[in-house]
């Protein structure tokens, strides 16, 4: 199996057909990349489900379940980001976070 | 214990950062995260081949604890701080492990990782040199390790804290979300375990939350304080967590960690399992 040709991080090894993958980038000033963020990943309530450190090109990514999903950015000198996004199995919701300057 | 014995923060890791007697390490999930920066003078242990024996599932033994230890020049009477990423979840189990072979002090850097990061304080990739140490463990502490026929015992008569996150605890997902779910065992939880996601306990910035959120938090869901408690998540990383708060901030006595965790329980032949968001029956 080839990587996603989005999200900047491999999806070798991984049978994408039976996962819902959430995956993205955080972006700074329009098109810089941020590899030092934490992306939280919330479920419908609210409840924190997983999270994780951006990589070198800030890029992240989730293995979620069917449904709507929050994720919550953390930035070293930024405030925190709520974005909405919906996963199914199967597929691969690309996500693209800025946070402020 | 109490939070002034078993807690820092970063500033203290900061201004302590030169300090003799004072080790650093850290402990992650993600094994290589040390690798490409850590706190100046910090160093690494590997939870899959420092803390795993590499062939049978269990921990590694008093002598090879001892021998790590003493290679990776930690002393019998250093403090250890110890931090991660992942909200300190392996850090955690690397305190409990800790605690396990009987080292006396033992700190967990609040907030871990993250925090030090979202401080935008500093990181290294230069590897400290330490000078080799003869490390002596003590036999492991069974007071607070659970094995998993007591945890079948434990149903319905003790408290059962079940640290996953709400969809993998009612079923709807096997793993933590940011690793495939693709995963041999049965989903859900044990019967009569009650679901305090280990998350509640912390801030967003991975630090913990204040000793009286601490209290209502486990009072909300009915804790018996009479009871002996088990603790469990996955692989029994996060639980460690909460047995760290359990334990170690706010005192409670008969805390154990359940490291065979649900990816043994849910693979064994025969033991009840509940699905969905209430604890069920025993």
């Amino acid at each position: 199996m080839c990587g996603a040709k989005e999200g900047g991080l491999s999806l070798d090894g991984v049978n994408v057909a039976k996962e819902a993958v959430i995956q993205g980038q955080v972006l700074r000033s329009g098109d810089e990349p941020v590899a030092n963020a934490y992306v939280r990943l919330l479920d419908r309530s609210g409840e924190f489900t997983a999270e994780v450190p951006t990589s070198a090109t800030g890029h992240f990514r989730f293995f979620a379940g069917d449904g709507e999903w929050t994720l919550r950015t953390l930035a070293p000198k930024a405030q925190p980001v709520d974005t909405r996004v919906v996963a199914a199995t199967g597929s691969v919701a690309e996500v693209q976070v800025l946070v402020s300057a | 214990m109490s939070r002034e014995n078993s807690l820092v923060t970063a500033q203290w890791v900061e201004d302590n950062l030169d300090t003799d007697g004072v080790v650093l390490i850290e402990v992650d999930e993600d094994t290589t995260a040390y690798d490409k920066g850590h706190i100046r003078g910090a160093i690494k242990l590997d939870w899959t081949t420092d803390l795993q024996d590499q062939v049978r599932r269990d921990f590694v033994n008093k002598e090879q604890f001892e021998a790590l230890l003493s290679e990776r020049g930690v002393a019998n009477d250093d403090t250890v701080v110890l931090y991660g990423g992942n909200n300190n979840w392996f850090a955690a189990y690397a305190y409990w492990y800790f605690k396990l072979y009987g080292h006396q002090d033992v700190k967990l850097l609040d907030g871990g990782r993250k925090k030090w990061e979202l401080d935008s304080r500093e990181l290294t990739d230069e590897l400290p040199t330490r000078a080799k140490t003869s490390y002596t463990a003590q036999e492991q502490d069974s007071s607070i390790r659970a094995f998993r026929d007591e945890v079948v015992a434990a149903i319905g008569t003790q408290n059962l804290v079940d640290v996953r996150s709400p969809d993998e605890y009612a079923g709807r997902l096997l793993a933590p979300a940011h690793l495939p779910q693709e995963q041999a065992q049965r989903a859900g939880h044990i019967p009569t375990s009650v679901n305090v996601p280990w998350s509640k306990n912390a801030n967003d910035d991975g630090t913990f939350k204040s000793d009286e959120e601490l209290t209502a938090l486990y009072d909300e869901v009915g804790f018996d304080t009479d009871k002996d408690t088990i603790a469990l998540c996955r692989i029994g990383e996060r639980s460690s967590l909460t047995w760290f708060v359990l334990t170690e901030l706010l005192g409670r006595k008969n805390v154990k960690n359940y490291d065979g965790s649900w990816t043994e329980y849910g693979s064994l032949v025969g033991v009840p399992v509940a699905l969905g968001d209430e604890p069920g029956e025993a």
